[in-house]
This record gives C-alpha cells, sequence and structure tokens, in this order.
C-alpha cells in the first residue's frame, strides 16, 4: 500500500489539500488503481516506440502574431475572475 | 405523434410545412423539462431559447432555412456558450459565465439552432455514470432507478427523455457512446481532429472529441456534418470534409474482435450483438474474426494518459483565474485550499493518479509505458482494418446499472468503459446505436471505423437501423 506520506507528496506536488480522511482513502484506492495498472508490466517491448503525442499536422501552426480579439471578450474573461483591478485579475503577492 | 418526439429531420419538415412553429416547439421541450424529474439540465436557457425561437421563426418565414434553423438542442455543461454559466458539473466553477462560444456552439448558432441549456455530467466530465456530478443526480429515462451512463449522462438522457431533439456530448473514453448505449439512443464520437475542442473544457487533450447524442443515425450525420472541420483555434483540428455515403451491406468486411467478446461480457448482451451481427451477414456482409491482442491494456493505458493530461489541464483551476477562490494567508495557501474544496472526490483522484504518474521516479513505469502501449494498441487496428472495412462490437459488457452501484469502487466504474479504451486511445471514430432490448434496458452496438471514415460507421449505421428497427 502507498503511504501517508507519499500521498501527501503528491498532494503538495498536485497542490491539492487533503482532510486527513481524504488522504487515507486516497492511500486505498490509489493502491488499488495502481496495482490495476501494473498489468502492463505484461505488455511486450516495442522498439522504436514513438508514442501517441497527437500529432500536429502539416501547416496546421500559425505564425506566433497576436491576434486581434474583442475587447468585450477580454472584459468578460477578467469580469469572471475571483478578484481584479483596474481591468486586471490581480494576484497575490508571490515575494 | 407529440412534438417533442420528433427526430431533426422531422421538426424540419413539420416547420417547413408551417404545421407549428420554432417556438411551438421550444415552449413544448420547456414545458418538458420544467415538469421532468430525471435531472437532466444543470442550467435551463430558457430565455435564449425563446429569443432564438423567436429569430429563427422570422427566418423560417422567409422561406430559406437550413435544416437546423429553429431546431431545440441541448449542450454538455462542459461546452463554453457565451453569457451562459459552464459548471463541468464543478462546484469550482459554480459561478463561472462562459466568456466565449466554443467553435462548436459557433457553428450550430450559424445555423440558426434553439439552445434549451446546459446538460448534467460527471464532474469535468470524469465518469462513467453521471453521479460524480457535483449537483445531481441523473436519471436514466427508460428505467428511473438507473443510471444514464457517462459522463454526457445529462444529455443521452435529455434525448431518450425527449427534453430535446438533439445534445451534444464529449468523449475521452466511452463519455458519448456508452451514455448512448445506456439509454437508447445514437452517439457519434468523431475521430479525433475532427471537430474542433475550442470552448471545451480539457480534460485529456489528446484524447477529447465533442460528439452528437440524437434520435436517429440521419440525425447524428446532420451534426457531425455542421460540427466537423479544420478550425484555426484547435492546432489539432484536421482539414477534414464529411461526404456522405451510400454504403451497401452487401460484401462490407465486418471485423468481430474475438478479444470484445470474452468473458465478463453478460450473455444476453453478447446474444443481442450477436443477433446483429448475424442480420448483416443475412443482408449479404462477410463477417470476419480478427484479434486485438493488446487489448487487455488499453484501460490501464488510458487512465494513465488521461489522468496525466488531466492534472495538468485542471492546476489552471488555482483561485486565481476562474470560479472559486478560497481565502489564504499567501499564493500557495489560496491554491491549496480553492482546489482542495473546488474539486469532488473522483477529480482529486484522477488529479493524484496523474501527478503521481508524471512524478519524478514513477514517469517511466506509468507515462512512458502507457504511450508504449499505445503504438501496440494503434498497430492492432492498423493490422484489422487491412482485413476489414469496419469492426462491430458491444459498447459495454452489462446495460445500465443500478444508480449508487459502483460508486463506492472506483475500479468497477474505470471497467464499465473497457471496450472503448482501445479506439479511443487509437484516435478513431466510433458510433453507438441500439441494438435490442434486455427488458426494458437497452443494449447498444458500437461500429468503430477507421481514422476519418465517419463517412463509412454513419452509413453502414444507418443500413444496420433498418434492420433493427
Amino acid at each position: 500500500m502507498i503511504s501517508k506520506e507519499e500521498v501527501e507528496k503528491i498532494a503538495k506536488l498536485a497542490r491539492l489539500e487533503l482532510t486527513d480522511i481524504e488522504t487515507e482513502k486516497m492511500q486505498k484506492d490509489l493502491s488499488a488503481i495502481l496495482d490495476y495498472f501494473d498489468l502492463l508490466k505484461k505488455a511486450p517491448l516495442r522498439q522504436g516506440s514513438a508514442g501517441h503525442a497527437p500529432k500536429v499536422r502539416d501547416g496546421s501552426l500559425r505564425k506566433d502574431d497576436v491576434l486581434p480579439r474583442d475587447s468585450s471578450v477580454v472584459e468578460r474573461i477578467i469580469t469572471g475572475a475571483p478578484d481584479k483591478k483596474d481591468g486586471y485579475i490581480k494576484v497575490k503577492t508571490i515575494l | 405523434m407529440k412534438l417533442t418526439e420528433l427526430t431533426i429531420k422531422q421538426a424540419h419538415e413539420g416547420l417547413k410545412n408551417k404545421e407549428f412553429t420554432s417556438v411551438d416547439l421550444t415552449k413544448a421541450y420547456l414545458d418538458k423539462i420544467e415538469r421532468s424529474d430525471l435531472n437532466t439540465f444543470i442550467t435551463v436557457t430558457r430565455e435564449l431559447a425563446l429569443e432564438q425561437a423567436k429569430a429563427a421563426d422570422v427566418k423560417i418565414a422567409t422561406g430559406e432555412f437550413g435544416m437546423l434553423c429553429g431546431i431545440p438542442c441541448a449542450i454538455k455543461d462542459n461546452i463554453l456558450i457565451q453569457d451562459v454559466k459552464c459548471t463541468a458539473a464543478s462546484k469550482i466553477l459554480e459561478n463561472y459565465v462562459a466568456p466565449y462560444d466554443a467553435t462548436v456552439i459557433k457553428k450550430l448558432k450559424e445555423q440558426g439552432v434553439v439552445i434549451l441549456g446546459k446538460t448534467n455530467l460527471d464532474e469535468f466530465a470524469m465518469g462513467s455514470s453521471t453521479e460524480n456530478s457535483a449537483y445531481k443526480i441523473t436519471k436514466n429515462p427508460r428505467d428511473l432507478t438507473r443510471v444514464p451512463g457517462g459522463s454526457s449522462g445529462g444529455s443521452a438522457a435529455a434525448v431518450a427523455g425527449n427534453e430535446c431533439c438533439f445534445a451534444l456530448g464529449s468523449e475521452t473514453n466511452g463519455s458519448v457512446r456508452l451514455p448512448a448505449s445506456f439509454c437508447g439512443v445514437v452517439g457519434l464520437k468523431p475521430t479525433y481532429g475532427a471537430v474542433s475542442r475550442y470552448g471545451l473544457i480539457a480534460f485529456g487533450s489528446s484524447l477529447d472529441q465533442v460528439g452528437p447524442l440524437t434520435k436517429t443515425v440521419e440525425d447524428a450525420e446532420i451534426i457531425f456534418e455542421v460540427l466537423s472541420g479544420k478550425d484555426g483555434m484547435d492546432a489539432t483540428s484536421a482539414n477534414y470534409i464529411f461526404e456522405e455515403s451510400k454504403i451497401s451491406l452487401k460484401g462490407l468486411r465486418i471485423g468481430i474482435p474475438i478479444e470484445y467478446f470474452a468473458k465478463g461480457v453478460e450473455p444476453e448482451v453478447e446474444k443481442i450483438v450477436r443477433q446483429a451481427i448475424k442480420k448483416a451477414e443475412n443482408k449479404g456482409a462477410e463477417i470476419i474474426e480478427i484479434s486485438l491482442p493488446s487489448t487487455d491494456y488499453a484501460l490501464a493505458a488510458y487512465y494513465i494518459v488521461a489522468t496525466s493530461e488531466a492534472s495538468s489541464n485542471l492546476s489552471r483551476f488555482d483561485g486565481v483565474k476562474y470560479g472559486l477562490s478560497e481565502p489564504g494567508k499567501d499564493l500557495l495557501d489560496v491554491y491549496l485550499k480553492s482546489k482542495g474544496h473546488g474539486f469532488g472526490a473522483e477529480v482529486k483522484r484522477r488529479i493524484m493518479l496523474g501527478t503521481y504518474s508524471l512524478s519524478s521516479g514513477y514517469y517511466d513505469a506509468y507515462y512512458k509505458k502507457a504511450q508504449d502501449v499505445i503504438g501496440l494498441i494503434k498497430n492492432d487496428f492498423v493490422k484489422a482494418f487491412e482485413k476489414v472495412d469496419v469492426i462491430f462490437a458491444p459498447v459495454c459488457p452489462t446495460p445500465a446499472f443500478k444508480i449508487g452501484e459502483r460508486v463506492a469502487d472506483p475500479i468497477a466504474m474505470y471497467l464499465t468503459d473497457i471496450m472503448n479504451s482501445g479506439s479511443s486511445l487509437a484516435g478513431l471514430p466510433g458510433i453507438s446505436m441500439p441494438a435490442g432490448k434486455m427488458g426494458d434496458l437497452p443494449v447498444g452496438l458500437q461500429i468503430i471505423g477507421n481514422h476519418f471514415e465517419e463517412n463509412k460507421i454513419l452509413a453502414v449505421a444507418e443500413e444496420m437501423e433498418k434492420l433493427l428497427k
């Protein structure tokens, strides 16, 4: 079973606050699911695998230009943010 | 026939022949939704719907109008409609109002559709029963004690319960096909890249697609044709133009994957699907047994890749940019509390799984291994489509299960989608259509095609629909 410390470490990486009850349940659930994932160990090795990263199709990349957007969309985005000031989204002090 | 029971095509004919107006149609659905106890909608957009219906009636009066003009629909609540709340069935987006239209919504609006509201789903589309919604439990219209499937359960139940003429859902792994099967409607999961994902709240970006839920195969085709195509706002959308095909079952090579009829499939489900296959054979189709040897690994690979992508995608809900923001002593505290309080149990579980799979020390064993397995799965399908035109399979090993039956056991819930994982990971299109019933419970037939061969699976499904009526 995955340890309490390990769950806490992953939760910290995920920036997720878990209660003690949630942490305990997560230990149990993650262990069961990770055990199920173990069946992948039986999968044959594949040489030179390119994986599944979705391919961006030829010619579909646009130039890295700023595209004009409707200013009302910008206003709507800012209106939806929890904390804002003077048309900007406000973030807590980082330093 | 009641107004709410019409297909898109029938409703269009009625509007054309002035048997009723779009406002009549819209009011009939709104009344039905109001009286309903299925819990299909999170938000009903009554005013928007009536406004759109009135505009449609003006256009209809000119005599020049398209197939979808004035047709009322429902939209899964993870697809953005400008100025309408979009919750993704999560508390973290309880008061979030969409700032713009998703491309699929823009396309539907251009056709003059009427939007009745936003349908229930599993939170952030993570689930197979719609029980993971933070708001309500949607009931299956065919049996109120059972789930409608998920994650597009509200959309499928709204179509089956005649609360809309058609609906949009989204699928990452089975989320259109499964509820279609459980509710006895048609659901199409397009090829990855066939439909723009712009404005669909991201879950597993390498897999997510928007797809229609409809009463008939013909209706699914009508919607898919409108939704599909290249979009400058989604670099993974393809230059693809849908063209309708007519395909006869005579001489059609239908692949039957032995792995999809293995142990675990309920005998009655297998019987219904095999009967459908037999009917195709009687019409001259060639039935070919095929093997997709990596099928056993598909579900595990899916859960690793999708949760990894989700853990990254959902990091944007940080209490700064959208929705719920819990006060904290510093920025980190805001992140921890907003996510901790805003996300439900399944979403947290998946963020944790994805973070674990991507974390240093486990990346090779999980994420990288899953990517390798996806390569194997894709190869299986490449080989299969050398021999066959389409693949027939069940959608799910069982019909709709009871509400509450699988909520306590995440793995039992995950296994519900075991027959969709392979084709999802390979980016293939699949359609689920009603094949028969176990008592009151619908059982779906799944038809999987090669990439961008929606024309083929839709044409075959239309032929099958005639045989299965």
